[in-house]
């Protein structure tokens, strides 16, 4: 393997972080919105995002994205690889960062919303300024857990013909016949973004279990 | 002992025919109670009598599906606005102190004032440094509540509730989660606060406080009121005999 098919890789690797990151970052907007929707009090909104995200989890996330792409295209949505890959991922990830989320707001004690109400704070002030600060400490092992999740997910992305760094592995392994090798390095490159992350995810964790001691 | 030049003839809050039930079993039966503006009263009974229920459906933590309530004027109706200006008008502090973790005591203070009221800063952060003072903690503004103790942490609690400036105190059980030697310095706080002639309802086995401040106790049992009097009568002279027997169970023997 030589500099410049270490270089194609390199290029895969930025279109997984690339990749990731959109659907890190337009999954948790809407995640947001899907766990306020689930611990709102308002039935059909509740009952909506519940189906949604069983939906989502019960499903594997390949056809999912065979879906988004293949079905987008079937309405007549022609979009570009990249960018139905993005609309899948950002789906996904919404969901499961939907339910995260909704199992943090629910772990606040409710004493903090009564007295929230209390001292007549409304249902936007409730939320950013009291529960949810309190709710996204809770949750953030439990979401940079799922960031690894996705990062590795986005491999699945080549399986649509999106050149991301598992795809990019695979291309350079049958111009190299070194399969062995090449993977070895995919391998390598994955773990080096996601293993800080892990870390930095069991740290906080013991982090937030000390505090609640 | 109580001052009756700051309790004037105005309700502050009526209760009318009030009844509310958590699924079929009824927790509140035909509650009838009128606060006067600048009255104490100090509710007892037994767990699960209902007197928590009580104070909360007033400042609506809880619904009720029969009767009225009334307060400062305003009839209580499932209706998001009125809830939130009587909400303005009803401060409330709660036996689990439920102050904001994340946020300092000065800002646990000055939120409300801030969001609700629509105070700017500098005159909330004036308005919560004299009444931390007030509940003698106010060189504690810049920690965070885990970093005090009970006592100092329900007198924050206190002062928070003030900061709205509110008309009316509920107070549900605030002594109960406290270690002993801490009590005092929060029914201490509670007593000056009624010498200042608030107008108060505290759900409290606190007896000796009652003594001290309330114009009426009163006593529930099973979801409705039994008996209420003023301090003197209903300890030294209790009609009813769930009363006496309650009594009989919480004070000391002389």
């Amino acid at each position: 393997m030589n500099g410049s098919e270490f270089l194609f890789l390199l290029t895969g690797l930025k279109w997984t972080v690339f990749l990731s990151a959109i659907g890190f970052v337009c999954g948790s907007v809407s995640g947001l919105g899907i766990a306020l929707a689930r611990t709102s009090g308002i039935r059909p909104l509740e009952q909506a995002t519940a189906g949604y995200i069983a939906l989502f989890q019960g499903t594997p996330l390949l056809m999912q994205l065979f879906v988004v792409y293949y079905g987008l295209a079937l309405v007549g949505l022609k979009l570009d690889a990249w960018l139905s890959v993005a609309i899948g991922f950002t789906l996904h990830a919404s969901a499961f960062l939907g339910e995260i989320w909704r199992g943090s707001i629910e772990a606040v004690p409710k004493g903090q919303t009564e007295a929230a109400k209390a001292l007549s704070l409304g249902y936007v002030s409730r939320m950013r300024d009291v529960i949810l600060p309190q709710a996204i400490k809770i949750s953030l092992p439990a979401t940079i857990g799922f960031l690894v999740q996705l990062i590795k997910g986005t491999s699945l992305a080549a399986i649509v013909g999106f050149t991301e760094l598992a795809r990019a592995g695979t291309i350079i392994s049958n111009q190299t016949f070194k399969p062995l090798l090449v993977f070895g390095v995919v391998g390598a490159l994955y773990f080096l973004i996601c293993w800080p992350l892990s870390l930095y995810g069991g740290r906080l964790e013991r982090r937030l279990a000390a505090a609640s001691r | 002992m109580t001052d009756q030049a700051t309790t004037s003839s105005a309700p502050m809050i009526t209760m009318q025919g009030v009844n509310k039930w958590f699924g079929s079993f009824q927790v509140l039966t035909d509650i009838n109670l009128s606060v006067r503006t600048g009255e104490k009263i100090v509710l007892c009974g037994p767990s699960g009598s209902g007197k928590s229920t009580l104070i909360r459906c007033i400042n609506h933590l809880e619904p009720y599906q029969q009767g009225q309530i009334v307060v400062g004027g305003t009839r209580l109706i499932e209706n998001a606005g009125i809830i939130d200006a009587i909400r303005r008008e009803v401060g409330m502090v709660f036996q689990q102190f439920n102050l904001f973790p994340h946020l300092t005591v000065l800002e646990n203070c000055v939120l409300a004032p801030m969001r609700s009221r629509g105070i700017a800063r500098a005159e909330a952060e004036a308005t919560a440094r004299r009444l931390l003072d007030r509940v003698k903690i106010l060189n504690q503004a810049d920690k965070f509540p885990a970093q005090l103790s009970g006592g100092q942490q329900q007198r924050v609690a206190i002062a928070r509730a003030l900061c709205m400036e509110p008309k009316v105190m509920l107070f549900d059980e605030p002594t109960s989660a406290l270690d002993p030697e801490m009590v005092k310095e929060v029914l201490d706080t509670m007593v000056g606060l009624a010498e200042d002639g608030m107008t108060m309802i505290c759900v409290t086995h606190e007896m000796g406080f009652a003594r001290q401040v309330a114009d009426r106790v009163i006593f529930m049992a099973s979801g409705a009121i039994v008996e209420e009097a003023a301090p003197q009568a209903f300890f030294s002279n209790p009609r009813h005999e769930r009363t006496r027997k309650f009594l009989g169970e919480i004070l000391p023997r002389h």
